[in-house]
């Protein structure tokens, strides 16, 4: 029973070694990925890495020269369609203007039929935080409403995989709520969600594992925490009720290190640190015992970004050589 | 992409085929949203109708335009002017902006990876893409029918004069007029294939939106301009346009209506196909498709430049037709024809006198410019004599000159020359005042394709 329930949740997407080509630029190279169902999964890479291609070969819009593809536990093969049951957008949501946001979604509906599994389209409109303005044109709809709308379309389909290419580009911080509330109520009923964003810190809150391409490569795929704990140094803000009382303690602390110069910071009550995580768990109870009140503690970039960051340069510099 | 020997779970299905009939319902209520179109759709259904009536009551009339000239006289030449003014500039455009624009504005919004996604299917999409852009033409053209019928109506429903000047009862003008219409379908069948095959060619280009009607245009000057064999030029979907005129002969010109209509929908099927093929090789995963000027005279230009020259090949080859298909002798036997009905016409008018075109033997002599000039094709030097036996006077011959102004199409304006009491004159008097004189200039037809 555990070993059936292991293979299903392995079976939303596997992919090994799918390659993709346009002409002489390689997209994708030998790509591997495991999304377990139920998973908000992240894809992260610079412009260019592969991310819109993979998330097109997800939704069917296009086959690979090479590889093995699993969706839903059906293999892919050349012709260019994925298993019911997906859906999403890449390079933004195809919406039509000129008709109303209940307009486009109803001809979506009625695309489908009676006979699919669909979710109401009030039901959608209101998840993602549109009712208000159902009925108004599309031609009017800011970035950020119609990426709410795009997903909508997405929803009626009640998808068991849902492919989102930069899903939180333009949104207020309301809509970035609806959002991630919508996504994670998805994956709270099983279904698996797959997207990418350029925004470190949308991921770290939304993903549980995230793949990080560089040049149609995969350099990391896994748990965020594991991204997170890798054994880098990473620069804290510091905040605390004796700015220059800390200062000495951090300084004399093992494994960490001050890194701004007295005075340089624009916060004077706030110095920055660099140090592992063992470091930090050596500093907080030093700053505690010396009666110096922690304030803050965060770091300076997500780690997850410091990764991406450090893991892509180090993949093009290894390509470069 | 291999496909691995993985057993899929009972639960999972193959995403459900999207049927044609749903995409269409799906294409058509888009095209339907846009308000260029709605108002396209309410113009065609309107515009006729006020035309017919304002044209018609006005001083001037359009007399280059077939039928024009007898506007005055009767709604159905009104409403045949529509179609005359829609086959030259109305269905070019029409399909400019219904056809042209139905592939390419999914790529102008950035909307076919989500149409992909929901459909699955881009031979359906094609499919129904294709269905919905003729359901709207289709939407159309019945309207400019119904309403220049209506206008008509509301002109008057008299006997209309045919293109050999003899009269048809309105129930015949009317049933002519509706297979013109019908006829004129070929050739806008053939100018939306192009249309489609613009759009999946230019995608978001605005080159591709203009195509349609610039081909008319370009069709119908190089028509006027170059001296083409009449095989080559019936073989243009533009001459299909004006075919129909054929139909208001007695007996009817069906030659040149049938090859045009045959080779209209040669040029219908084959931008079609190419527009299919070209659509289903397309690579989605791009999205910018500006088009290309190579592919478009590879994959558009030169294929149908083929159907045109092997559409002509066989017009010659069936109808025998080599030259311009306008000469001396056509001309003189429809000239003298025409003379004949209006001769009728005014003798009936001025001296209440019921003479046959049989009693009156007519026949005519035509000459084109100079003895220097080659005695065949179009041109305004045409000159011609009639000849008719006078009825009730022994072995007493009539003569009257007429100027002819032939176009490449095989219509002509005759212009009267003299005697003044025959055809010099714009009036003649009649017992209840002054009328027009139907032998100072009327139109005429010569079928090219024929024979002498």
């Amino acid at each position: 029973m555990l070993t059936e329930d292991i293979v299903s949740r392995s079976r939303t997407v596997r992919a090994r070694g799918v390659t993709k080509c346009f002409g002489d630029v390689v997209a994708l190279d030998g790509v591997d990925l495991d999304v377990a169902a139920g998973q908000i999964h992240g894809i992260v890479g610079p412009n260019g890495a592969g991310k819109t291609t993979l998330l097109g070969l997800l939704l069917g819009l296009a086959v690979g020269d090479g590889g093995t593809l699993e969706i839903l536990g059906m293999p892919v093969g050349r012709a260019l369609a994925a298993p019911d049951g997906v859906a999403g957008f890449v390079d933004g949501p195809g919406l039509y203007p000129s008709l109303t946001a209940r307009g486009n979604l109803a001809a979506l509906a009625a695309l489908r039929g009676p006979g699919a599994p669909a979710m109401g389209i009030d039901e959608v409109l209101g998840q993602v935080g549109l009712t208000d303005v159902a009925d108004d044109k599309v031609r009017g709809f800011s970035l950020g409403m119609r990426q709410r709308l795009g997903l909508a379309a997405a929803l009626l389909t009640k998808p068991r995989l849902l492919v989102l290419d930069e899903p939180a580009n333009g949104l207020d911080p309301a809509g970035k709520r609806h959002v991630h509330n919508t996504l994670a109520r998805l994956a709270a009923d099983g279904a698996t969600v797959i997207l990418s964003s350029h925004r470190m810190d949308d991921l770290a809150a939304m993903c549980s594992e995230v793949t990080i391409l560089s040049a149609g490569r995969v350099v990391f795929s896994g748990p965020l925490n594991k991204l997170a704990g890798e054994n880098r140094e990473l620069d804290y803000l510091l905040r605390t009720s004796d700015t220059d009382a800390a200062r000495l303690v951090a300084a004399e602390t093992d494994g960490i290190s001050v890194v701004d110069g007295a005075g340089t910071q624009p916060d004077p009550e706030v110095i920055v640190v660099r140090a592992l995580v063992s470091g930090l768990d050596e500093l907080v109870p030093r700053l505690v015992r010396a009666d110096i009140a922690v304030r803050e503690l965060t770091p300076v970039v997500s780690p997850l970004e410091t990764a991406f960051l450090a893991l892509t340069e180090e993949h093009e510099r290894e390509s470069s050589r | 992409m291999t496909a691995t020997a993985t057993t899929a779970p009972a639960e999972v299905v193959a995403a459900p085929t999207v049927s044609v009939r749903r995409v269409y319902r799906f294409e058509l209520v888009k095209l339907l949203a846009l308000w260029r179109i709605r108002i396209l759709i309410a113009l065609c259904w309107i515009g006729p109708a006020i035309t017919v009536i304002v044209v018609s009551g006005q001083g001037t009339l359009p007399s280059d335009t077939l039928f024009g000239r007898e506007m005055h006289a009767t709604g159905w030449a009104g409403a045949l002017v529509v179609l005359s003014f829609a086959g030259s500039w109305f269905f070019p455009l029409l399909t400019s902006v219904i056809a042209a624009d139905v592939f390419s504005s999914e790529d102008r919004l950035g909307t076919w990876r989500h149409l992909l996604v929901a459909v699955r299917s881009p031979r359906r999409i094609f499919i129904a893409k294709t269905l919905a852009t003729l359901s709207v033409l289709l939407m159309c053209v019945p309207g400019l029918a119904v309403s220049g019928i209506i206008g008509g109506l509301v002109v008057g429903s008299r006997p209309l004069a045919g293109l050999d000047s003899h009269l048809l009862s309105p129930a015949d003008a009317a049933g002519k007029l509706l297979l013109a219409w019908l006829c004129a379908l070929a050739p806008m069948l053939a100018f939306a294939a192009i249309g489609l095959l613009a759009s999946v060619i230019f995608g978001r280009s605005p080159i591709g939106l203009l195509l349609p009607a610039f081909a008319g245009l370009g069709m119908q000057l190089a028509s006027q301009v170059l001296p083409m064999p009449a095989a080559v030029r019936v073989a243009l979907p533009s001459f299909a346009f004006l075919s129909w005129n054929g139909l208001f002969t007695s007996p009817p010109q069906l030659g040149s209506l049938i090859a045009g209509a045959v080779a209209s929908l040669a040029w219908a099927a084959t931008a079609t196909a190419l527009a299919y093929l070209l659509f289903m090789r397309r690579d989605f995963t791009s999205l910018a498709n500006d088009g290309s000027i190579r592919r478009a005279i590879t994959a558009g230009i030169l294929p149908l430049l083929g159907v045109w020259v092997l559409s002509a090949g066989v017009v010659a080859a069936v109808t025998g037709a080599t030259g311009s298909g306008i000469d001396a002798g056509k001309l003189q036997q429809s000239l003298a024809v025409s003379f004949a009905h209006l001769y009728r016409v005014q003798s009936q008018e001025v001296y209440h006198l019921n003479v046959t075109e049989a009693q009156l033997r007519t026949s005519a002599h035509c000459t084109k410019g100079s003895a220097l000039v080659a005695q065949d094709g179009p041109g305004n030097d045409w000159r011609c004599y009639v000849y008719w036996h006078l009825p009730g006077v022994n072995n007493a011959t009539g003569q009257a000159v007429y100027q002819l102004d032939v176009s490449a199409n095989g219509r002509y304006v005759a212009d009267g020359d003299g005697p003044n009491q025959v055809n010099g004159y714009f009036v003649v008097h009649t017992s209840y005042g002054d009328a027009p004189n139907p032998l100072w200039e009327f139109d005429g037809l010569v079928d090219l394709l024929a024979t002498t």
